[in-house]
């Protein structure tokens, strides 16, 4: 197997991909990275599910204040032209269409569009939070994720196995190996990494990759 | 009209055993910590108020708050969206040993139904949690052309809320994002307790800046230089 994509790299590819002007609302944990690499001179507005609306970076350690806080509960600070909103108003930007980016973590996406990423099954607590309302609503629901999972098999599935968060939601995965756009219920491969086979690729993906008559290099720099 | 209370107690003494409590909060930001350890109190004190339904988006963390709740065994249920923080334990034992009951809500989904509760609709259709295990034994209506899901109201006997200003009529004003639920709990319950940071007299807070307006809260109680529950667990709090 070639070398993959770090998450660092994956959330970069999926920065350039932010649209100027956009709300965007990035999920705890890895998708968050991807603010670090938006493009400058591109505005984005963050939303964040616990009620704020263009949030900025971490403040320095011992700055904190803890009603200042993002979806992942840490400690964030305010842009200029921030606002703050109730639970109800904050999943009305969600469910009403108003947010233009949601990017999620994933454990199978399906060539439907079906995502899980909320339960691996019985056994634990289940916990769910804003995920299953995070998919309907964003005119574009991303998934950040490993190709694989860390036994090598597919991530990117016909079905999937796990417990769903929601049907026919997403739009784009960007994996450590490809960017693959969901279109009419098929993974289209948009780029791939130059240094895989489109054969290998095919064999790490647990559905049929639709390839058009042009296929993207995957390049992202070393970070 | 004067909505203040002397102490917590004298606040508290609306809850009653077997009750639902909303608490506002999302983790530490907004969890009113006075009222909720007031109560703690009680319960250790008198073994009332136990049985307790307790609605918020998680279901404590470390030993204060919820967790402490949890730990007295005054909490027979939760309803809340993720259960889990950086210190589940309290919630998460009681869970796998079936001493305490839970119902997963999708976060915007509990949001909406607490807001459709103090608003008198008694259901509503959301495309969240379609085709999922948490959409099962629920109706589902088309609107054009889309799957919706049917969700019920959520209504209270309590909700704690903590607010930064208050005036004697109940206006409420919140800290940053400490805001959250507060607003939607403040409606949904028969009996809305406040601890806010200041208690001002009518006309104290610009109509302008009222969050919560009064209609929606029937006692207050003022607690100077309140804790925050995130602090105090990095503090080390037990």
């Amino acid at each position: 197997m070639v070398s993959k994509l770090s998450n660092a790299q994956i959330a970069w590819r999926a920065a350039q991909d932010l649209p100027d002007g956009a709300y965007v609302n990035l999920g705890i944990g890895f998708p968050e990275m991807i603010a670090k690499f938006k493009p400058q001179g591109r505005e984005v507005v963050y939303h964040t599910e616990n009620g704020i609306l263009d949030f900025g970076q971490a403040p320095p350690a011992g700055e904190e204040d803890w009603d200042l806080i993002n979806a992942g509960k840490k400690a964030v600070t305010l842009n200029p032209g921030a606002a703050f909103f109730h639970h109800a108003d904050s999943f009305a930007m969600v469910r009403g269409g108003h947010l233009d980016v949601a990017v999620l973590g994933a454990y199978e996406v399906a060539e439907t569009g079906d995502l899980a990423n909320w339960s691996t099954g019985p056994g634990s607590v289940p916990a769910v939070g804003g995920a299953m309302d995070l998919v309907h609503g964003a005119r574009q629901v991303w998934v950040v994720t490993d190709h694989v999972t860390k036994k090598g098999e597919p991530k990117l599935l016909k079905e999937c196995r796990l417990p769903l968060t929601g049907v026919a939601c997403v739009t784009t995965v960007f994996t450590s190996l490809a960017v693959i756009d969901i279109v009419d219920r098929r993974f289209v491969l948009r780029e791939k990494l130059p240094r895989i086979s489109l054969g290998d690729l095919q064999a790490v993906t647990g559905a049929t990759l639709v390839v058009g008559d042009t296929v993207g290099e995957l390049n992202v720099p070393e970070l | 009209m004067n909505k203040t209370y002397p102490s917590l107690e004298d606040a508290l003494d609306a809850v009653e055993d077997g009750m639902s409590v909303m608490i506002g909060g999302f983790g530490g930001a907004g969890a009113p910590i006075e009222l909720i350890h007031a109560l703690v109190d009680r319960y250790k004190r008198t073994g009332s108020p136990g049985n307790l339904t307790v609605v918020n988006n998680n279901a404590g963390n470390g030993a204060i708050g919820i967790a402490a709740m949890i730990y007295a065994g005054m909490v027979a249920k939760m309803v809340c969206s993720f259960p889990r923080s950086s210190d589940p334990k309290a919630f998460t034992e009681r869970y796998l040993a079936g001493q305490i009951e839970l119902e997963l809500v999708p976060q915007g989904t509990l949001a909406e139904r607490i807001r459709a509760g103090g608003a008198g609709i008694p259901a509503f259709y959301t495309p969240t949690s379609y085709g999922t295990q948490l959409a099962e034994g629920k109706p589902v209506e088309e609107f054009e052309g889309r799957p919706y899901v049917r969700e019920r109201w959520l209504k209270a006997d309590i909700s704690l809320i903590k607010a930064e200003l208050a005036d004697r009529r109940g206006n409420l004003t919140y800290r940053k994002a400490a805001r959250n639920f507060s607003p939607l709990m403040a409606m949904a319950a028969t009996t809305t307790i406040v601890q806010a940071s200041r208690i001002v007299e009518p006309g104290g807070i610009d109509p302008e800046q009222v969050v919560t307006p009064g209609i929606f809260v029937h006692r207050i109680v003022e607690v100077r230089e309140p804790k925050q529950e995130e602090a105090l667990l990095r503090e080390g709090a037990k």
